[in-house]
């Protein structure tokens, strides 16, 4: 749904039907809407059966990069001796996104059921649910549930009543951005310094505590019980487009919309109607600018480019930009690029975890260049200098914070030149003596 | 590691390294060095400076050469037109924040900073006059200061407390550019092997306060040498500015040290520099000491231990050469009264996580060529058959009051002397000799490991190495007897090292035992 608006009929709530229900936050309420089903039925049945249900399905990874999940979980080493760990990735911290928070928020038992669902199909011994450390509410809300789906045995040494042992662990972040990053938030759970590490080793190799290692985001796990339920069929018979985009994915959209929130789509679902129609398009008397459709690390969209562009992982890369977390930010024609993308870049450099050399000091050169031009004493070689920067700061660093910083940049000069020209050509305000 | 080789070419250059071998240690095969910061031999490498990013074929990105292990028939290019423009834009972005203070910099010179860019950096900044990153220095305790301004953050200081020492004090503060290396409050950096944060530093961001300002590095000349601290023998560097000895550093040697020296070897330096040295032979007559010629000087040292022959106690300091040990006791004889090393010992420190290596707490160079060479009595044995003996030959020692009673009991004292001392009453013969920064020697470390040490400056007036001081008496004190007429020839004719010259033990030495075996066959 919508949440807080009601449910559109062109929306199709799987993940999202109980927002809002302050009784699906319950244990009693979720069973009465069909909750731990899937968990008993999982119990049922053999880890490789889980994943591949899972793999028929479609589903892939809702954090950012898309990857399958059913294989990511059958990366993961069988019979091995060692303990695993999942990792499920609650820091969503990425701009513009707020779509986990509503899922913990309001359903927080299918997020545990998810995880309990996953940490079955990779033989995991723990699950870790790391929250984000400004998430206070969503904090409260997961931590209850987790204390009563242990009271009510749904968890714990016996789970269920099947004999096996499942353990989930919230663990809080402190508010670095990098933590959503799945090796620094290994780092970070391990007590250590929330910096991205080296890969290789990949976690299902090497990950949290040196062992073998499954990373999901809220979203994933979420959808896992629905999948097992009422099958992988089902879900991957949810596609508007392409067949490699299923299900269902939640659209975070903020920014200059009629009526921003959390709706959920079906994959390929089109991107001007889930603006115009959904959202209820532009506040009066405006127009369409500019649209960030997958979290503030993904290259700004044109009208144009959003025109006939389907919201899923291959359509919005063949318009020019990437799905990524679905956390949409719509900017209409009030509003001056240079100045977003300057807030973004100052975002990156404010979280930058300081390893490598070129995000250190790439991202905090990039937003003093801006900064400068917003002040109006800009030059147009700037422009050359920023896109050098950025192209030094892409595909040259541990992980991809500077490329983040580097891709609203680049599409930003590319696709609306027009603002920095007016940026650049603006007379410098004239400093009053004696001020 | 394992044993099958892989074969890879890098800039052209076809090598062949053990499978697992990391790219920037290959390339060193192939004769390339793929500049970086963060990567250290010694240390575990984080891949975070991005300066060794270099170009394989076939793969879609640029790959850092400090974590990125060779496979077979892969192609690198470190010279490419890609590779050297993004070193070109690491260093640009390592100088927005740098403060460019090189004339006043201790690193300016040995800085790698500064190699790099000079050698592809670009010649101008196009950071414009932004305010650079400012943090005051930081007193991080003992020896050592930090100049956050001039840090590019490589983190070896950090990695190498962690994990080398295992005393992680040194942790990375804030984010961003605003970040820097900070110490834990209530710490100091106190660890006995601390002091090589100064040396893993590319920059001149940890400095020693010892060495603060006291040399630019062009200035220095640099010697190989071993620690003479303890029985670890470390091998060191000793840097000399003008002939006076102002720094230790450590010299790598992977079997003993690895890259490694701990803050006592590296601070005791000053007795080299010491003015008030003994620079002539010194005979007694007439009641007083007067300056000779070394042929006088020997034909009395010949003369004096032919006469006690068979009563004579031999006293070594720990600092002796196995050439000045051998030649001395060669001089004495086999029928000898005693003879003995004096150790000093002090508490062991380990580095920590490194196997074999320590101050050890034996705190004198040559313990186990002593040994070797057949110094086998106790120190307190040697002073008690003092009593009674006819001479005793004082090889530069450090005497303590006990010591000096007991030798002015004995009738005549030859003194191999680097410093006088002016205690002894029965001196009959001060012989000026060289220290062990003046002269060319070998150390046996307490691996039996027999090591060579080079001189780094000459030795003052008239003094001679005490090897040669030594076997010039004995080649007096008979007929047919010819002394050795280089060190190396000194060495070789010791019985322990026979067969042996300073070519076998190159610069790194060499275990004797198995050169010792080796001989005989």
């Amino acid at each position: 749904m919508g949440y807080p608006h009601p449910i559109h009929p062109r929306e199709t709530p799987v993940l999202s039907q109980h927002f809002g229900q302050a009784a699906a936050r319950t244990y009693t309420g979720w069973v009465e809407r069909g909750g731990y089903q899937a968990l008993r039925k999982a119990i049922g049945m053999a880890p490789d059966d889980i994943i591949a249900e899972v793999k028929a399905s479609g589903l892939r990874g809702r954090g950012g990069a898309g990857f399958p999940t059913g294989l990511k979980w059958s990366f993961m080493p069988k019979d091995d001796g060692k303990p695993h760990y999942l990792c499920c990735n609650a820091d969503e911290s990425e701009p513009g996104t707020f779509k986990d928070r509503e899922v913990m928020r309001w359903t927080p038992h299918a997020l545990i059921e998810g995880c309990a669902i996953a940490q079955l199909a990779i033989r995991a011994d723990v699950t870790y649910i790391y929250i984000r450390g400004e998430f206070t509410e969503p904090y409260h809300v997961m931590q209850r549930a987790l204390a009563e789906a242990y009271a009510e045995g749904v968890l714990g040494a016996n789970a269920l009543g099947s004999g096996k042992r499942i353990d989930m662990v919230i663990h809080r972040g402190a508010g670095a951005y990098i933590c959503g990053e799945e090796t620094a938030m290994m780092n970070s759970i391990e007590g250590r310094r929330g910096n991205p590490r080296i890969k290789p080793p990949f976690p299902a190799v090497a990950g949290l505590f040196g062992q073998p290692t499954t990373i999901n985001n809220v979203e994933t796990l979420a959808a896992v019980p629905a999948i097992i339920n009422r099958g992988a069929a089902w879900y991957a018979g949810l596609s508007l487009s392409s067949p490699k985009s299923t299900g269902t994915k939640l659209i975070s959209v903020c920014g200059h919309v009629q009526r921003p929130g959390t709706y959920e789509i079906t994959l390929g679902f089109p991107m001007k109607d889930l603006i115009y129609d959904l959202c209820g398009g532009m506040r009066p008397g405006r127009t369409l600018k500019a649209v960030i459709p997958g979290g503030s690390s993904v290259p700004i969209m044109t009208p144009d480019e959003v025109e006939a562009c389907p919201t899923d992982y291959e359509g919005i890369v063949a318009h020019g930009s990437m799905l990524g977390s679905g956390g949409m930010i719509v900017m209409d024609d009030s509003t001056d690029l240079v100045y977003q993308i300057m807030r973004l870049a100052r975002f990156y450099a404010h979280e930058s975890c300081a390893q490598c050399t070129n995000c250190r000091e790439g991202t905090a050169w990039t937003t003093r260049i801006l900064e400068r031009m917003l002040a109006g004493e800009g030059k147009q070689s700037d422009l050359d200098l920023l896109l050098d920067l950025s192209d030094q700061m892409t595909g040259k660093t541990i992980c991809v914070l500077s490329d983040s910083c580097a891709a609203p940049v680049v599409s930003g000069i590319h696709k609306f030149r027009a603002d920095f020209d007016a940026c650049l050509s603006r007379v410098r305000p004239a400093v009053m003596a004696g001020v | 590691m394992s044993n099958e080789l892989v074969s890879v070419t890098i800039d052209g250059v076809l090598v062949q390294v053990p499978k697992g071998t990391t790219i920037i240690e290959a390339a060193k095969h192939a004769g390339v060095l793929i500049p970086h910061y963060c990567y250290h031999p010694s240390l575990p490498s984080p891949a975070v400076c991005r300066m060794c990013l270099v170009e394989v074929e076939k793969a879609p990105k640029l790959a850092p050469a400090c974590v990125t292990a060779v496979a077979e028939g892969q192609v690198v290019h470190v010279d490419s037109p890609v590779a050297k423009e993004a070193r070109k834009a690491v260093l640009e972005f390592l100088l927005i924040n740098h403060p460019l203070d090189c004339p006043i910099c201790d690193q300016s010179g040995e800085c790698e900073l500064q190699d790099f860019v000079f050698q592809e950096g670009r010649s101008g900044s196009r950071y414009g006059d932004y305010p650079k990153r400012y943090a005051p220095v930081e007193d991080f305790g003992r020896d050592i200061l930090y100049v956050p301004n001039r840090c590019i953050l490589c983190t070896r200081c950090v990695r190498f407390m962690d994990s080398v020492v295992g005393d992680p004090v040194l942790e990375v503060y804030e984010r961003g550019d605003r970040a820097y290396i900070g110490i834990d409050t209530e710490q100091l950096l106190d660890h006995p092997w601390s002091g090589n944060v100064v040396d893993l530093c590319p920059v001149g961001s940890l400095l020693s306060k010892d060495f603060l300002h006291k040399a630019r590095a062009w200035d220095l000349d640099k010697t190989a040498s071993i620690c003479p601290g303890c029985t670890q023998g470390c091998n060191m560097t000793i840097d000399t500015r003008d002939s006076v000895v102002v720094r230790l550093r450590p010299r790598p040697n992977l079997d003993v040290n690895r890259h490694f020296m701990c803050d006592t070897g590296r601070a005791d330096y000053r007795w080299m520099n010491r003015g008030d040295r003994v620079e002539a032979p010194l005979r007694l007559e007439g009641g007083r000491l007067h300056a000779c010629e070394w042929d006088t000087a020997l034909a009395r040292l010949a003369a004096l231990v032919l006469a006690a022959e068979g009563s004579i106690v031999v006293l070594a300091g720990g600092r002796a050469s196995c050439e000045s040990i051998g030649w001395t006791l060669k001089l004495a004889g086999d029928t000898r009264r005693a003879a003995a090393m004096k150790v000093p010992l002090g508490a062991e420190a380990a580095i920590g996580n490194i196997p074999n290596l320590a101050l050890r707490a034996e705190r004198a160079a040559n313990v186990e060529g002593a040994r070797v060479l057949g110094m086998t009595a106790s120190w307190t044995d040697a002073v008690a058959a003092l009593r009674g003996a006819a001479l005793a030959i004082v090889l530069d020692v450090e005497l303590d009051d006990g010591d000096v009673n007991a030798l002015n009991q004995v009738a005549q004292v030859v003194h191999f002397a680097t410093v006088p001392e002016p205690r002894l009453q029965t001196v009959q013969l001060v012989l000026p000799v060289a220290t062990m920064a003046e002269e060319q020697g070998v150390y046996v470390n307490c691996d039996r490991r027999a090591q060579r040490f080079l001189p780094a400056r000459s030795a003052p007036g008239m003094a001679r190495s005490a090897w040669w001081v030594a076997s010039q008496g004995w080649a007096r004190g008979g007929d047919n007897r010819s002394a050795p007429s280089t060190a190396s020839e000194a060495f070789g004719a010791l019985a322990p090292f026979a067969g042996l010259d300073y070519r076998d033990l190159g610069l790194t030495g060499r275990a004797i035992d198995v050169a010792v075996a080796g001989a005989v066959a």
